[in-house]
């Protein structure tokens, strides 16, 4: 039976596969080999053939430029902390939605509210809250707080500006942590967790011996995802700090949209971006390389 | 036992509210800010609502600033893309869940790598190719653009969906002689309803607030979408911020919408396509 459909079901399998397949060779796999090609070269927009083959030099002066140094580090450390904080915060939500709570409906679709707003609506509205003078945060820690007694010029400095950038990302994604979190927990069958409280397991103890066990999947999920997220950071770099001052504040990917589009060096940006292809692809297949490691789930 | 109960649910109240606090501050002063005269929006202690309150910033934005004009180029793209990706990936998913031929493994493993390469990183050689397929400066090159940055994933989603639906089915009408274009629109398709909707909701969504591309294709100015539209807006007038967020939350609109509308089957969706503990 099975050998004798799968003759007739090639053309079938041409026909559902075209379109995708189509779209997919020309707006991504040809563009992904065609940036490496770029990226060999001192490239030329707007008359591709006087482009000059350059060997690795974009690479080598990337890789010894300070501003692509710092703007790598700047793209660790927002991932390190955005990711860690997003995983910590959105797995103590969900627990305390997975009860029976009243307004436990409401509480979801609320904190899922700064995920649905987008990118350049949450930049620009944090860039308005951290504004030197008159912002919402200024006057919080002024006025409120006492904390401080002169504002705070949070955009002009290297290292402050990245704080409205960590903390929108923080903010606006915890929601969707959160709900990939609770639907994890309810995966895991109640029984399991009942019998273990009947067995006397305190909460503390069904968290760590039964929950969390029960959720690598989820967990793994989530890390790739966040962590592969935060990498590609761009939208609250470009909008927020515009990699001011000093392109002190970039991150990757905006400093490839600054080396293409502002410098105009095709062949610098599509390196930048290279580079960070085959950090992700390498992240990627040790990451996958964990998800299987346990065979008999 | 009873005690620590009660006081686990007290600490849950307390502190859920204060997360829904942290929540809704800058959701709120966005709002609030909409409907602030200009002369009042660096004004502190900020008011819970600004008085005199005002509706000229919706006005002014809509219609002298152009942001109508984005709103419509922006539902064009978002619906024309959000169809193409539902019916594309679909499509895919199908034949990688129910269809035999060849290669269907190694085939299936390059189009999931369009899951682990970011969108911002391709849009040097995108926008090159855009250039040489005449898309510049059209919004059938953000469209197709979308479209093929979203399916890798929708495609993977959709696949889990399809091969959960039982093979009895199919078997049963493939022995009454349907042909698999059959299969796929009566019985497939419509036994998928809560995944198709996570789809609609992932690719809208995608859509209406790309931004990166958007930014490097479109060059004229009546072409823009809306995230552009408001964030060269911004950039311009640089603290005319009751204009930004005004133009924000009409923005805002249509995705409430989607999520209300979908809300039920988004839940559902995440815990029956493939996303288990």
């Amino acid at each position: 039976m099975q050998v004798k459909k799968s003759r007739n079901q090639i053309l079938p399998a041409i026909i559902f596969l075209l379109p995708g397949f189509a779209l997919f060779f020309v707006f991504f796999l040809g563009p992904l080999l065609y940036s490496l090609r770029i990226s060999f070269f001192n490239w030329n927009f707007v008359h591709n053939n006087l482009s000059v083959f350059v060997g690795f030099k974009n690479y080598i002066t990337e890789l010894k430029d300070p501003i692509f140094h710092r703007a790598v580090i700047n793209t660790a450390v927002y991932t390190a902390i955005t990711v860690s904080v997003k995983m910590v915060l959105g797995f103590f939500v969900a627990v305390l939605l997975n009860q029976k709570l009243r307004g436990r409906t409401f509480f979801r679709v609320a904190y899922y509210l700064p995920v649905i707003t987008s990118w350049v609506i949450v930049s620009l509205l944090f860039t308005y809250m951290f504004s030197g003078q008159g912002g919402l945060v200024n006057y919080f820690l002024k006025n409120v707080l006492h904390v401080i007694n002169t504002d705070i010029m949070w955009l002009a400095d290297p290292i402050l500006a990245l704080v409205p950038v960590v903390l929108v990302d923080i903010w606006k994604g915890v929601g969707w942590t959160v709900v990939i979190f609770l639907a994890g927990l309810q995966s895991i069958p109640v029984e399991l967790v009942e019998a273990a409280a009947v067995d006397g397991a305190n909460r503390w103890q069904r968290l760590v011996k039964i929950i969390l066990p029960n959720m690598r999947g989820t967990l793994v999920f989530l890390l790739v995802v966040l962590i592969l997220g935060g990498l590609n950071a761009y939208v609250p770099f470009q909008l927020i700090t515009h990699g001011d001052p000093m392109d002190q504040t970039h991150s990757i990917l905006t400093l490839m949209y600054r080396a293409t589009f502002e410098r105009l060096d095709f062949g610098s940006g599509a390196a930048i971006s290279y580079l960070l292809t085959l950090f992700v692809f390498l992240l990627s297949f040790v990451q996958l390389k964990l998800l299987r490691k346990p065979a008999g789930e | 036992m009873k005690r620590s109960k009660s006081f686990f649910s007290i600490f849950s109240y307390v502190f859920l509210i204060l997360g829904l606090a942290i929540v809704a501050v800058p959701l709120w002063y966005m709002i609030s800010t909409a409907f602030k005269p200009q002369t009042m929006v660096f004004e502190l202690p900020p008011q819970l609502w600004p008085n005199p309150s005002t509706f000229q910033n919706f006005i002014k934005a809509m219609t002298t600033d152009n942001f109508g004009l984005y709103f419509w180029n922006s539902t064009k793209v978002a619906v024309t893309a959000t169809l193409l990706t539902v019916l594309v990936s679909s499509m895919l998913a199908f034949a990688f869940a129910r269809l035999n031929f060849p290669f269907k493994e190694p085939l299936f493993y390059l189009l999931l790598v369009g899951m682990m390469v970011p969108p911002v990183m391709l849009i040097i050689p995108q926008f090159v190719i855009s250039h040489w397929l005449k898309l510049y400066n059209t919004l059938w090159g953000l469209i197709l653009v979308y479209v093929t940055m979203n399916i890798s994933m929708q495609t993977f989603l959709l696949r889990g969906v399809f091969e959960d639906i039982p093979r009895d089915l199919e078997e049963a009408a493939m022995i009454d002689g349907s042909s698999p274009m059959t299969i796929f629109t009566k019985i497939v398709l419509p036994l998928s309803g809560p995944g198709l909707a996570v789809v609609v909701i992932n690719s809208f969504l995608y859509s209406w607030e790309e931004y990166a591309w958007a930014n490097v294709n479109i060059g004229d100015s009546v072409k823009r979408t809306l995230p552009i539209g408001i964030a060269l807006f911004q950039t311009a007038h640089l603290t005319e911020w009751g204009q930004v967020f005004a133009a924000s939350l009409v923005a805002l609109i249509p995705v409430v919408i989607i999520f209300i509308a979908f809300q039920r089957y988004f839940v559902q969706g995440i815990s029956t396509t493939g996303i288990k503990g």
